[in-house]
């Protein structure tokens, strides 16, 4: 079975497309890639020529500062590639611009979902199941104990904490694209209206977005306000600036973290986070295998993450699959 | 049970101990008898229940859950209490949480037998948070980052008391501790633990470092590879105490009949044998002691290949005279009065070891070549004896490790804090000359001695340089050396090398070693001394 899908080639630096010699997410500069979204295990800089959706290209952008070779392909568009491929960009809803990239030949389908979830997020396009002989799905929370609560109930979370403290604030670290304008989109949408205070890392990104038309409210960056102006606030930083030295400036705040892996208590301890936020833009458990049963593949390829306990489920379930060793992807602050 | 599960999840996210000490202090306060009291159990020295275990927790979620599955999840968090209580599948009706005092009872009153049913049940009342905060109760340890003493803190700061006293009390009371809330709490008189055989907490040191002492003011002893003992006598009966106040009593039968009178002696357990202080009747190395720990019975052949003795440090209470408050000189000149009391056959003193100034007890410590002395202790000779480690009273000073390099080979991951991290590393040296096709053997496992920062570049070493997998354990390429420092080396049957280490710990990581330069086993088997 496998041998008639002989057009497409996992190799340890990305999914090949033999006919037209183009590569799905390389993890190394190649002369043409496909890419499925802005994130930088999956978008890396330096290719002749990249293919992606507007929204992707534009992230590319403003964090490589070259567009050069850039076709955009909007969700649903398909485009021709050499040798006899037809490539549609669908949406998986992970971020801004995220796209499952399905790839057609020789009346062959084969989907590629990149990063993907099926919750609802205001900041981008909903997933949707795409029929597929092949499907090759991210792994990222691919363990049963991973599933994500509903996002209403982790910003109320949040909120108590930030009403219980007044003099303090509330500093949540996320991923500078797609969780923090996810958190404060919902944050938009559970009601809270006061200004949310930015780490500088975080601004262009969220004004991209907003030039995307997704609201987020009135935002102000922590440089240009004082210990004072941010008493009771919510304040958005990448991970990394969590315990830096640059949070001293916050009103004694109170740490957060925003992402799946706070499912775990000792995952919250190793990074000193006092208010775990489950918060995650890939899919759980649950997610992951209701979509392999929704797409109905002949196989299922598991490209990364927790591939060894999704590769069990699928034996359990009688679907063939195999697990991909690609290189260069990695447990991102998600 | 949801303000206990709530307390426990508040403890695990705070870092700062005056939080912690006041979320404990708060619930204390808050919380009714005989809850808190068992709460309060829980938190320090943990409570037993024989008929649950983690593998009681384990079959229940393979019966629930794909045992690969069950493996993989629980490998991943490191804590079986947390993954069950994550995995643990969603109950039909709404959680109807007992309290703390219905679950002890509960779970007390489980079987090997009706475990099996009944613990679901008590299981599905709770939500994930309340299954955490159950499990870890019930199969003791809590490991939230809260030690028996800061629970105690936390006890003595919600009723105002000294903590000292508490721990004074404490030792001789069970669960839930109602005469300690009685006195604390309610103002009645303090418990009466006089004529009880009950453990007083140790006085610690701490290590010298780079602190220069004038011996003017310290005495030095040498600190012996034993272990920290205290042997009580009191009411008729007479118990020996380990360095965390557990009885080990039925350990050592030989030392429950040989104190004549009522003491509270602090000393180092030891067994005899030609190695340690050989000039006083000496004692045999650890290795030989540590065929007589952990065993519940004793057999005659233990008895007397290994007899154990007390060689003392100090003298805490001495028929019915409390010397704590003492200098240390007054309590020494006291135990030396006493030995003429206690027969040879179990006891000796603990000599001082005379300099004539530091620079010379430097060279003395240097040229401690016996192999079961681990260094010098320095005790201020005005020091009265307190409990735990108070600055500038005692210190360690131990003698510097033995060094080798060794080559990466076996990776596990860690569990509690460094859950989901391979921490915990194997290494070997080479069984000839690597150049010559010679192979690594395995000489020992260390999981301590490297930052957080190093932790995080040796996980990622790990991943990316796996050749193979075995459940839990993967094995590296051998390209990385640690330089590990150890106290000792001993022949062992355990190990292929032929060879086990003492206190293994990786004192550097050499990014920059080739491995074929690592040392050789023939190097470190001429570490052996005894």
């Amino acid at each position: 079975m496998a041998a008639s899908f002989s057009w497409i080639r996992p190799e340890p630096h990305g999914i090949h497309i033999v006919p037209a010699d183009c590569w799905v997410d390389p993890s190394r500069a190649v002369d043409k890639a496909l890419v499925t979204h802005g994130h930088a295990d999956h978008a890396r800089g330096g290719h002749d020529q990249t293919v992606a959706t507007p929204e992707t290209l534009a992230i590319m952008k403003l964090r490589y500062a070259t567009s050069a070779g850039a076709t955009p392909v909007a969700y649903g568009e398909t485009i021709r590639l050499p040798g006899g491929v037809d490539a549609t960009y669908v949406p998986a809803g992970h971020v801004l611009g995220s796209a499952q990239i399905l790839l057609e030949h020789a009346g062959e389908r084969v989907v590629v979902t990149g990063d993907y979830k099926r919750r609802a997020d205001p900041t981008c396009a909903p997933f949707e199941v795409t029929k597929c002989d092949i499907f090759i799905t991210e792994a990222t929370f691919g363990l049963p104990l991973f599933t994500h609560p509903p996002i209403e109930e982790e910003m109320a979370k949040l909120l108590e904490r930030l009403a219980a403290h007044p003099d303090r604030c509330v500093l949540v670290g996320a991923y500078a694209l797609g969780k923090a304008q996810r958190v404060i989109a919902e944050l938009r949408r559970a009601g809270h209206r006061d200004p949310i205070y930015l780490h500088g890392a975080m601004e262009k990104m969220c004004r991209l977005y907003e030039e995307h038309g997704v609201d987020l409210g009135e935002l102000r960056l922590v440089a240009d306000y004082s210990k004072d102006d941010m008493r009771g606030a919510v304040v958005v930083c990448p991970p990394s600036a969590l315990n830096d030295r640059w949070s001293r400036r916050l009103p004694d705040p109170i740490t957060a973290m925003a992402s799946g892996w706070m499912r775990v208590r000792q995952r919250a301890r190793q990074r000193n986070v006092e208010l775990p936020l489950v918060i995650s833009d890939h899919a759980d458990w649950g997610e992951l295998t209701r979509t392999i049963e929704e797409v109905a593949a002949q196989e299922n390829w598991i490209t990364h993450g927790r591939e060894d306990a999704l590769l069990r489920w699928c034996q359990l379930h009688q679907r063939r699959a195999r697990a991909l060793a690609l290189a260069g992807y990695e447990d991102e602050d998600d | 049970m949801e303000e206990f599960a709530a307390l426990v999840d508040a403890l695990v996210y705070t870092r700062s101990r005056n939080e912690k000490l006041r979320l404990i202090a708060e619930y204390l306060r808050a919380t009714p008898d005989p809850d808190r009291g068992w709460a309060l159990a829980a938190l320090s020295d943990g409570l037993d229940f024989p008929a649950v275990k983690s593998s009681t927790i384990r079959n229940l979620m393979q019966e629930r859950v794909d045992p690969v599955l069950w493996t993989l999840s629980r490998d991943f968090v490191g804590d079986t209490a947390e993954t069950a209580s994550l995995l643990w599948p969603a109950p039909a009706d709404p959680p109807s949480p007992p309290s703390v005092s219905e679950t002890v009872e509960l779970l007390s009153a489980m079987t090997r037998k009706s475990v099996v049913t009944e613990l679901p049940r008590l299981l599905d009342r709770l939500d994930a948070s309340g299954r955490y905060a159950l499990l870890k109760l019930a199969t003791g340890g809590m490991r939230i980052g809260v030690s028996s003493r800061l629970a105690k803190t936390a006890f003595a700061q919600a009723f105002d008391v000294s903590v000292d006293e508490v721990e004074e009390y404490w030792h001789g009371l069970q669960p839930p501790y109602a005469e300690l809330f009685d006195w604390a709490a309610h103002g009645k008189p303090p418990p009466d633990t006089e004529n009880l055989p009950t453990f007083r907490p140790f006085m610690l040191a701490h290590p010298l470092e780079d602190t220069v002492v004038d011996l003017a003011d310290y005495a030095a002893e040498w600190k012996w590879d034993g272990i920290r003992v205290q042997l009580v006598r009191a009411g008729g009966e007479t118990r020996l105490y380990s360095r965390s106040g557990d009885d080990i009593s039925a350990t050592f039968p030989e030392l429950l009949d040989v104190l004549p009178f009522n003491a509270v002696l602090d000393g180092e357990l030891l067994v005899r044998g030609s190695v340690q202080g050989g000039e006083e009747g000496g004692a045999a190395s650890f290795n030989a002691l540590q065929q007589r720990l952990g065993r519940k019975t004793v057999s005659k052949k233990m008895l007397t290949e290994y007899p154990a003795f007390v060689r003392l440090y100090d003298a805490l209470i001495v028929e019915g005279d409390d010397l704590r408050e003492r200098a240390w000189t007054a309590r020494r000149s006291r135990l030396e009065a006493l030995m003429a009391r206690l027969p040879d056959s179990h006891f000796d003193i603990s000599s001082v070891v005379e300099a004539r100034d530091f620079e010379h007890l430097a060279q003395i410590r240097e040229g401690s070549r016996d192999d079961a002395i681990e260094g010098l202790m320095l005790k201020r000779k005005d020091s009265p004896y307190i409990a735990g480690r108070r600055v500038g009273y005692w210190y360690k000073w131990k003698r510097d490790p033995l060094l080798v390099d060794c080559v990466l080979m076996y990776a596990q991951r860690g569990s509690g804090k460094r859950s989901s991290f391979y921490s915990d590393y194997t290494f070997g040296c080479w069984d000839g000359d690597p150049d010559q096709g010679a192979d690594l053997l395995p000489v020992g496992k260390a999981y301590s001695g490297f930052t957080d920062e190093e932790l995080k570049k040796l996980d990622r070493h790990v991943r990316q340089n796996t050749v193979n997998r075995f459940g839990p354990v993967r094995e590296t390429d051998r390209s990385l050396v640690f330089e590990v420092a150890f106290d000792s080396v001993h022949e062992s049957r355990r190990h292929k090398s032929g060879l086990a280490m003492r206190f293994p710990r990786i004192r550097r990581i050499r990014w920059d070693k080739p491995p074929h330069e690592a040392d050789r086993i023939e190097a470190l088997r001429l570490l052996i001394r005894d």
